[in-house]
């Protein structure tokens, strides 16, 4: 018999024989929610996924999770508009995350270190013909040779890049990057062929065997409206002027340029007026600046190049060195109205920017294809009313940003995928949204946004040169680490160290947390104090 | 362009633990190999603050002493969930005597373990605040003017919470307990009583006082580590919430214990030989309502008839701290969207 002290009849026993687990009435679950940078990219990027990568340093490895999606990262990390930022919920704590100066960092790292894309897939013996090498053909080409599919890409054009290339300036995006970014997805085994019009679509496809087509012509044709204009009135469009200017064809604007329009084009083509010699580019558009479609940003760039704004002004008319405008006022429901009152400015020329408009007489011997507004219609999988014919970027009705195009391009890619295996296209189901109330923001240390530096003003007048600079690797190491992780664990160990009956086990790196349910009593600390809201509590079935 | 040095590792300065940290910057708490020193099947209340002060205390005096911890524990919450007989949730060397006498009993260790000329094990004693600032006060005190070498730590719920949540002179003024009832033209315990333990501990001249919460773990391990590091004396007093008498929700009582920092009414602080060494500053701001309407005690204080009078001497009671301690942090001003040159 064990000898114990005086008066002690039970050995000592651990209180791990108690399982307080059964006094739960709710229970702690890991759970993943989606970021809303992630639900607000229209290329449906994992950026939180990226960011976790260059948080660490691991560029590299960031880069490779972020071409997975969007092969383009230099690209969009200049031109993209990022909705991702307007949706990141650190807006609520100070400033959104420098998401698109990260995606650039990125992007530049990458073309230094010459990173590759993923290779092509295995032959799948499928031929895809994708008309248009702008944002979204390429897009789509880069995700369909990822498939094993053989890619035709066509194009009118004599270079590629689209709208990249022969409508954004070349001070927003370099062609350097352009070209090397581009050349990347051609080297995956691309049979492209330039200066190549297609007249019908039917038969270039049954001419030339292919399974399927990706329509991506774009919005080439700047809109006109009917102004009364002299003779010698020197009037063009946009989207003409910007591409005549890619390839290096400037027209002669003379001194006094004023560009119709509110849009981003309308600002494109009025600092491109600005580089080229106009000592004066005036924009006159009919509403206010509340109201212009324009981005701010871009917007505050122009003025800092001293492009002028005419707000609440049409154009009634234009002569040989002078124009009429009339101006508007906004009545009560807030569209513009005339007032009778006119004013006479100095033009030399005049840039018409007020939208684009696709050119679809490649379907009209088809007739088949189904056009509405102008733009193609196409099912949720972004298939047209014709079985293996499938459209996306500017050419159907969505946001036309570039953006928008790489999303059609992978999108497209998917549906033409399943079209060509003959299987139905698995709809992916989403998390819940992160927002911020499931966030427990104490935790994130106080950080403000690092801005990009931007060329000198003075240095932009006469030249191309790209006006917004790059984030150093510290800077974009500091940037990247201000993400907040939304709906997703980052192994801050939290619950593991706040939990007070020690029921969170830590698996170690990367491996993250589990429950001890026997122990946990269900108290919620762990998900009260959970900085990213990771984990939700749910109640107990009894 | 202003030049602010930052060491920024996402939520490196408030979270347990973070992947960007090295090994050495991390707590004792993000280690999966931390002692546990009392482990899992206890049976405190759900969300109990108690249970987690002991264990971020003495898990972290283990690592400071590498293992070589004996803990006295004074009668109270804290004896009576981990060590119903025979089981016990402690992984330390841990003996319990009386209610009063923790203290007096620690005093007893240190000179036995100096006989013995063992200068490697460290003595912690450890109460509720009944066990310090009432039955062990006189105990305590002597163990102080003695100076003998024990860290005493205080672990504060503001009541007596085990035995049905009775009044202690740690209790704040206004609070609803068992014996303060919610009656007459001042409901709840009286103000203008009680004792400030830290600052009589101060009084005592020892070597080290220092006060913490639950809600900053990387300031309570750093106390710890630092209270170790000298012989005699010590005090550490911790803030630890008690969902049962507070009346607070039990996923919240690390955020209880952040506004009661945030709002003043708990100075975080440390002092050496009598003076204060070190603050924590507050980060965000708060008023008191809104740290105690996340409590049931005071919750006469709100609802049909309000007195807000009773709320306002109560944050009088937290702008006194906030002078007395200099709880703000200085108006640095500083551009919203300045360039940074950071370190990373």
């Amino acid at each position: 018999m064990n000898k114990r002290p005086f008066a002690i009849t039970l050995d000592v026993g651990s209180s791990r024989a108690n399982h307080t687990g059964s006094w739960r009435v709710e229970r702690p679950v890991y759970v993943e929610r989606l970021p809303p940078c992630n639900d607000a990219c229209p290329a449906g990027e994992n950026i939180q996924g990226w960011l976790y990568e260059a948080e660490s340093g691991d560029y590299a490895a960031a880069w490779h999770a972020l071409v997975q999606e969007n092969p383009f990262p230099a690209i969009m990390g200049r031109i993209c508009f990022h909705p991702c930022e307007t949706a990141c919920n650190r807006v609520k704590v100070d400033e959104a995350v420098g998401i698109n100066a990260v995606e650039r960092f990125l992007g530049d790292y990458g073309l230094a270190h010459r990173l590759s894309l993923p290779p092509a897939g295995p032959p799948s013996g499928h031929r895809v013909l994708v008309v248009g090498a702008g944002p979204a053909g390429l897009s789509a080409t880069y995700h369909l040779r990822r498939m094993g599919h053989e890619v035709r890409l066509v194009d009118s054009a004599a270079q590629l890049g689209g709208m990249m290339r022969y409508g954004i300036p070349a001070y927003r995006l370099p062609r350097d990057v352009l070209d090397a970014e581009i050349a990347r997805v051609i080297a995956m085994g691309v049979d492209v062929q330039l200066n190549h019009n297609v007249e019908d679509i039917a038969r270039e496809r049954d001419e030339g065997g292919f399974d399927a087509v990706f329509l991506a012509v774009g919005a080439q044709l700047g809109k006109r409206v009917d102004i009364p204009a002299g003779d010698s009135a020197k009037i063009l469009d946009a989207v003409s002027f910007l591409h005549r200017v890619a390839e290096d064809d400037a027209p002669m604007l003379g001194r006094r340029v004023v560009v119709y329009g509110g849009g981003d084009t309308a600002l494109d083509a009025a600092r491109t007026a600005r580089r080229l010699g106009a000592t004066e580019a005036v924009i006159v558009y009919r509403r206010t600046q509340e109201q212009m479609p324009a981005h701010g940003e871009e917007l505050e760039q122009a003025l800092g190049e001293g492009v002028t704004m005419r707000w609440l002004s049409t154009i009634n008319q234009v002569d040989n060195d002078t124009i009429m405008i009339e101006k508007m006022r906004l009545n009560d429901e807030g569209f513009p109205e005339s007032t009778g009152e006119f004013e006479q400015l100095g033009a030399d020329a005049v840039v018409l920017a007020l939208g684009q408009e696709t050119d679809l007489s490649l379907l009209e011997t088809d007739g088949r294809v189904r056009v509405r507004d102008g733009v193609v219609q196409v099912e949720p999988d972004l298939m047209t009313s014709v079985r293996g014919v499938f459209a996306g970027g500017d050419a159907v009705p969505a946001n036309r940003t570039a953006t928008v195009a790489v999303g059609h391009g992978k999108k497209a890619a998917r549906g033409i995928d399943a079209y060509v295996r003959g299987v139905a296209l698995e709809s992916r189901a989403k998390h819940e949204l992160a927002t911020f109330e499931h966030l427990n923001t104490w935790y994130y240390s106080d950080a403000e946004r690092t801005q990009r530096p931007e060329l000198e003003k003075v240095r932009r007048q006469d030249n191309f040169e790209e006006v917004v600079l790059g984030l150093t690797e510290r800077n974009a190491l500091f940037e990247a680490r201000r993400c907040m992780s939304c709906g997703n664990c980052f192994e801050c160990d939290n619950c593991f160290g706040v939990c007070p009956d020690n029921a969170v086990m830590k698996l170690g790196a990367n491996a993250k947390y589990e429950i001890d349910y026997d122990f946990c009593k269900g108290c919620g600390i762990c998900a009260h104090e959970c900085p990213c809201g990771a984990i939700t509590m749910v109640p107990e079935l009894i | 362009m202003t030049k602010r040095p930052i060491h920024f590792y996402q939520v490196g300065s408030f979270a347990v633990g973070n992947r960007l940290l090295s090994d050495g910057d991390r707590t004792v708490q993000s280690d999966a190999a931390r002692t546990n020193s009392i482990d899992s099947g206890h049976r405190a209340c759900q969300g109990c603050g108690e249970a987690l002060g002991a264990r971020y205390a003495l898990d972290a005096a283990m690592r400071a002493t590498r293992n070589r911890v004996v803990a006295v524990n004074a009668t109270g919450c804290l004896e009576v969930f981990s060590t119903p007989y025979p089981e016990t949730s402690w992984h330390i060397p841990w003996l319990h005597s009386l209610f009063g006498n923790a203290p007096a009993v620690a005093t007893g260790v240190a000179a036995a373990l100096r006989v013995k000329g063992r200068d490697d094990v460290r003595v912690i004693s450890q109460a509720g605040d009944g066990g310090t600032v009432d039955i062990g006060f006189g105990t305590l005190s002597g163990m102080f003017e003695r100076n003998d070498d024990v860290l005493f730590i205080c672990y504060d719920n503001e009541g007596y919470m085990n035995t049905g949540v009775q009044r202690s002179a740690a209790t704040p003024p206004a609070a609803r307990t068992a014996t303060t009832e919610v009656v007459g033209p001042q409901p709840g315990n009286t103000f203008g009583q009680g004792k400030d333990l830290p600052r009589i501990a101060m009084a005592h001249d020892v070597a080290y006082v220092a006060t913490a919460t639950v809600a900053d773990l990387h300031d309570l391990e750093a106390k710890v580590e630092r209270a170790m590091s000298f012989r005699g004396a010590r005090y550490l007093h911790i803030l630890v919430p008690c969902p049962l008498g507070w009346g607070s929700a039990s996923n919240e009582t690390i955020h209880v214990a952040r506004l009661a920092k945030e709002t003043g009414l708990f100075p975080v602080f440390e002092a050496e030989y009598g003076v204060v060494t070190s603050v924590s500053k507050i980060r965000r701001l708060t008023p008191v309502q809104e740290y105690l309407m996340l409590q049931r005690r005071f919750a006469h204080l709100f609802g049909k008839n309000p007195r807000p009078d009773i709320v306002t001497h109560l944050q009088e009671m937290a702008n006194r701290n906030i002078e007395r301690y200099g709880l703000l942090e200085d108006e640095v001003a500083r551009p919203r969207h300045a360039r940074t040159e950071v370190q990373v």
